[in-house]
């Protein structure tokens, strides 16, 4: 029987668990901190020493934990590419940017458990030689900021902050920085950019890769929320011992947050890839299954960039055919089959829906979201939203799937500059070629119309 | 020394260096492939990249596709059959203007992917773009048009309201805007920001409606405007002065010299049928990249001004109020030049008349024993282009030994030369002498005071023979600029009436004064030149080329 796997969130539901630090400090809070600050520098068989940051950025390397913010990039990694040879400040950088259709995981963290955040961040910082990190949190989350302000507040009374932290000689701030609706602010460096007080136009890679070139052209990491709360838990428990969580490469837990047309849309804590889609959407532990007297129609598997799947579709992995609601629900199963797991966000369709009218929705999102930085991705992303709304408002053709699939073909795959050309055509694609009968069919009705009204 | 690096652009191997001067701050970085595409003379086509403006990769128009040395487990390369080093083809594209080169790299610019992604951007390029082509200044120098006809589709498939921006919106004083047509490369925004330093341009709204403007409450009014023209690759941003006045196409394109500070800016004048329509800045990296002021652009109105001085006069003409012709008038001055006491003329030429001129007059002066002098003109510079010295030849003066030590300081002489009654003749060369001291009393003590000029003033209203001149568009020659620079300029157009260049009439009257040789062309009196003067042994009227060529001052 699939059950959740409380990590990140083991108190955050428990009846009189207060987001204040008194309550933190009684369930163990900053006991990972005070652990990694307290790692001895060790001597290795080669002679060399190995630092407390260096020995807590192999734990992380070793825990195989990667990003929760959608890209799923391995985060050992994306700290080893920092520079450390610079001279200039190492600046991180929390996405609390949540903005992917679909994902209210770290909404979850931040208003119930802030002081989560903060341990893990200040860990990382000091994994990271960072004095001086920000909180990004999206402006449509007033409240969050609030706490994480009053957080931050009580964490410095408590000298889990500002100058020798807790004696240890390291001195680390950070800073609440409130965005203003911006889905493009959560591109790390569109939320560089705005950061620095700039239009968030997302920086071109090369040369600005912000473990080089990032917040103020110096070395910055830019992490997501359950990534920084992964990161003290992977310090309480050792990297080894996360790793055994989830499954092989994919490890750990993930915050899945599923919404649609279920019984019990809401978040759920799993071990990544030890369960199945179909298990998240129909098991009483999760989603609950479908409404009453409904059928399955399409599923969205990580947030709205993500590309759908039709219900009843199977696919080839690993030379075994697998039904699409029986994939593990990690990282590379749903690459392998030709979407992703993004921020976890599954969202549920039945037969009620009109596809191309959630198409239209979607495409409105992402048109209105658009920076406008490159040519792509600001003209096509507009002219998809309106091909659309042509469609959903009786002005539609026959010929409108294929004029749908041939524009979005033009924006992904390295044509724009960041991520955004693949969120806004890869809706269109997917549902476009998955449900191209319903496309054209609506097309036709519509032409069909105008002929007899003639 | 940089190292070198081979790679390959369509199949062609070439070796660039690693590294290249950055535009702004002029210090190393890594050499990108459009650099390297160009070198190896392969057009990669592109709106936002300009070799003088930080990068942008906005415009995603020099997406190309291309391949790096397979490198094995062990981190060697792996071969091929044949021994060449196999290469991995990369799988996504990358945008040529911010992508560094490495050694081995292979670029496809011609792949069916890469003509495809063309298609592609100038097709989202189009979706919205207004069909202004009939009444758009652009048209015939416009990237737009050019790249849809070598990568463009014919037909549109676009069948949605188009987004709809501001037209014809004022920008300034000299500058129209018109968002719809702008195609948000951000050049002018990088040119204004990072090149003149002054923030005035941005990007308001977001996406599609992604719209350029000045700032609220900023002015876009630098003396560098009218360059976000020039770089501006479609006709959203255009020139009040120029708009609507001619096409394109129909415009004759001299290489020239802009003529209103020591500068010398490198130009191209745009004429049609004698009347001149624009200036616009030519590349040269050793005086001016690829810029002028807004001030010197638009500073030709005059040369087409119609009370330009058109008709030779001689004492006699004058009085019988006829025009007299230049064969009569030139042999009367030589006549009388010939029997001239020593040091008893003067001559005052202007620090705007061309090397050959000066140096042709310099024979004269030292023929006649004559004192010499030009006239300084000072304003303020800035620390771009413009400098503060307003005469583009003072160092022409000064080399032929015209010009006073310093500039200037002889006028007075002369002045009370002509008093004394010691000067009985002057000759004046494109100066008003009346501003710099010598007054119209002053000019009625002489005997001859001979004049040649392109605008009437109270100098020419005096002269007993006057000589119509040519402005520098009307005639070929070379200047001296501030640093040294020795550049020449060729003639647009056709000087008015019976004005004639000075170093043609000058050639003759000074080969009949002084017996030195004539030299039929502009090209044999430059040679000549260079040879007598000691700063320009050694340069020659085609080795000066385009661009010029610096000697020591």
């Amino acid at each position: 029987m699939p059950s959740e796997h409380r990590l990140i969130l083991k108190h955050a539901d428990q009846p009189g668990y207060t987001p204040d630090i008194d309550c933190y400090l009684r369930h163990g809070g900053y006991e990972a901190l005070k652990k990694a600050l307290a790692i001895q520098p060790k001597t290795l068989l080669d002679g060399k020493t190995q630092t407390a940051q260096e020995q807590i950025r192999r734990e992380v390397m070793a825990s195989g934990l990667r990003g929760r913010g959608g890209a799923g990039f391995s985060c050992g990694l994306k700290w080893s590419f920092v520079d450390r040879k610079s001279g200039k400040p190492i600046y991180l950088i929390c996405n609390a940017d949540e903005s992917e259709p679909g994902t209210f995981k770290d909404r979850q963290i931040i208003h119930k458990d802030p002081h989560q955040l903060i341990e893990g961040t200040i860990i990382a910082c000091f994994a990271n030689d960072v004095h001086l990190a920000y909180i990004y949190i999206r402006g449509e989350m007033p409240e969050g900021a609030k706490l994480l302000n009053k957080a931050l507040t009580e964490a410095r009374a408590k000298h889990f902050l500002s100058k020798n932290i807790l004696s240890s000689g390291y001195d680390l701030e950070i800073h609440i920085h409130r965005g203003a609706g911006a889905y493009i602010c959560g591109e790390e460096t569109g939320l560089i950019e705005s950061l620095e007080g700039k239009r968030p136009y997302p920086r071109i890679k090369p040369p600005y890769f912000p473990a080089v070139l990032g917040l103020y052209m110096c070395p910055t990491i830019v992490n997501n929320v359950e990534t920084l709360c992964a990161v003290k838990h992977i310090v309480a428990m050792g990297g080894s011992e996360y790793a055994k969580l989830g499954t092989p490469n994919n490890t750990g837990t993930r915050i899945v947050s599923i919404s649609g047309h279920i019984k019990r849309p809401g978040y759920y804590e799993v071990e990544v890839g030890k369960v199945t889609i179909g298990e998240l959407i129909n098991d009483p532990a999760f989603g609950g299954g479908l409404r009453d007297g409904r059928k399955l129609k399409a599923v969205i598997p990580g947030g709205s960039s993500a590309k759908v799947f039709r219900a009843g579709e199977k696919f080839k992995i690993k030379d075994k055919e697998v039904d699409m609601l029986d994939l593990p629900y990690d990282f590379d199963s749903l690459i392998a089959a030709g979407s992703m797991s993004g921020s976890s966000a599954i969202i549920v369709m039945d037969d009620s829906t009109d596809i191309v009218e959630a198409l239209a929705n979607i495409a409105d999102f992402y048109s209105h979201e658009s920076c406008g930085q490159c040519t792509p991705c600001r003209e096509g992303s507009l002219w998809m939203s309106k091909a659309l709304h042509r469609l959903t408002h009786g002005e539609g053709r026959a010929s409108d799937a294929d004029y749908l699939a041939k524009i979005a073909d033009n924006i992904p795959g390295g044509r724009t500059i960041c991520a955004f050309g693949e969120a806004c055509s890869w809706p269109v694609q997917s549902f476009v070629a998955k449900f191209k009968d319903e496309f054209i069919a609506k097309g036709a009705a519509d032409e069909e119309r105008h002929t007899k009204q003639k | 020394m940089i190292e070198k690096i081979k790679v390959k652009v369509d199949g062609c191997e070439i070796e660039v260096s690693k590294t290249m001067p950055d535009p702004i701050s002029g210090k190393p970085i890594l050499t990108t492939m459009i650099q390297a595409c160009e070198l190896a003379k392969v057009v990669v086509p592109h709106y936002c990249y300009h070799p003088k403006l930080p990068v942008a990769g906005n415009c995603r128009m020099c997406l190309v596709e291309f391949g790096t040395p397979a490198l094995g487990p062990d981190r060697k390369p792996i071969l091929n059959p044949d021994g060449t080093p196999k290469i991995a083809k990369s799988p996504r594209p990358a945008i040529a203007c911010a992508t560094p080169i490495s050694p081995g790299m292979e670029i496809y610019t011609n792949t069916p992917g890469v003509k495809q992604m063309r298609e592609g951007v100038l097709e989202f390029l189009l979706i919205n773009h207004p069909l202004d082509c009939p009444i758009c200044d652009q048209a015939g120098e416009c990237k737009l048009q050019e790249y849809s006809v070598d990568y463009g589709k014919s037909a549109s498939r676009f069948v949605e309201p188009k987004v709809h921006k501001p037209k014809a919106v004022d920008l300034g004083p000299r500058i129209v805007l018109d968002d719809e047509r702008c195609i948000l490369c951000t050049r002018c925004i990088r040119f204004t920001r990072d090149i003149v330093g002054d923030d005035a341009l941005g990007v308001i709204n977001r996406g599609s409606y992604n719209t350029l403007t000045a700032y609220p409450g900023r002015v876009f009014d630098n003396n560098y405007t009218l360059n976000t023209v020039d770089i501006c690759p479609v006709g959203a941003l255009t020139s009040k002065d120029f708009r609507f006045q001619m096409r394109v196409w129909f415009l004759k394109e001299t290489k020239s010299i802009c003529t209103s500070c020591a500068t010398g800016c490198n130009i191209i004048i745009g004429s049609r049928e004698e009347k001149i329509y624009r200036y616009t800045p030519r590349q040269n990296d050793a005086v001016n990249a690829c810029w002028m002021c807004d001030y010197g652009r638009l500073n030709y109105k005059w040369i087409g001004r119609e009370d330009r001085l058109a008709k030779v006069q001689s004492p006699k003409s004058k009085v019988q109020g006829q025009t007299a012709t230049w064969t009569m008038a030139l042999n009367e001055i030589t006549e009388k030049l010939k029997n001239e006491p020593q040091e008893s003329a003067a001559i005052i030429a202007s620090a705007r008349q061309t090397n050959e001129e000066l140096w042709l007059l310099s024979k004269l002066k030292a023929k006649l024993g004559a004192m010499s002098d030009s006239v300084p003109r000072v304003g303020e510079g800035d620390k771009l282009l413009v400098s503060a010295d307003k005469n583009p030849n003072a160092n022409g003066t000064k080399l032929t030994s015209i010009a006073g030590n310093p500039m200037g300081s002889n006028l007075s002489k002369i002045a009370e030369g002509i008093w004394s009654g010691k000067i009985k003749t002057l000759i004046v060369f494109g100066e008003d002498v009346t501003k710099c001291g010598i007054s119209t009393d002053l000019l009625d003590r002489l005997d001859m005071l001979i004049v040649s000029d392109i605008l009437p003033n109270e100098t020419t209203k005096l002269a007993h023979y006057l000589l119509p001149g040519c402005a520098h568009a009307e005639k070929r020659g070379t200047f001296t600029n501030g640093n040294g620079r020795v550049q020449k300029f060729m003639k647009a157009v056709e000087p008015p009436g019976d004005a004639r260049p000075e170093w043609e009439f000058l050639r003759d009257l000074v080969h009949n004064v002084t017996g030195q040789d004539g030299f039929q062309t502009i090209e044999g009196l430059f040679n000549a030149m260079a040879k007598d003067v000691p700063a320009f042994n050694g340069l020659t009227w085609s080795g000066l080329g385009d661009t010029g060529v610096t000697v020591k001052i």
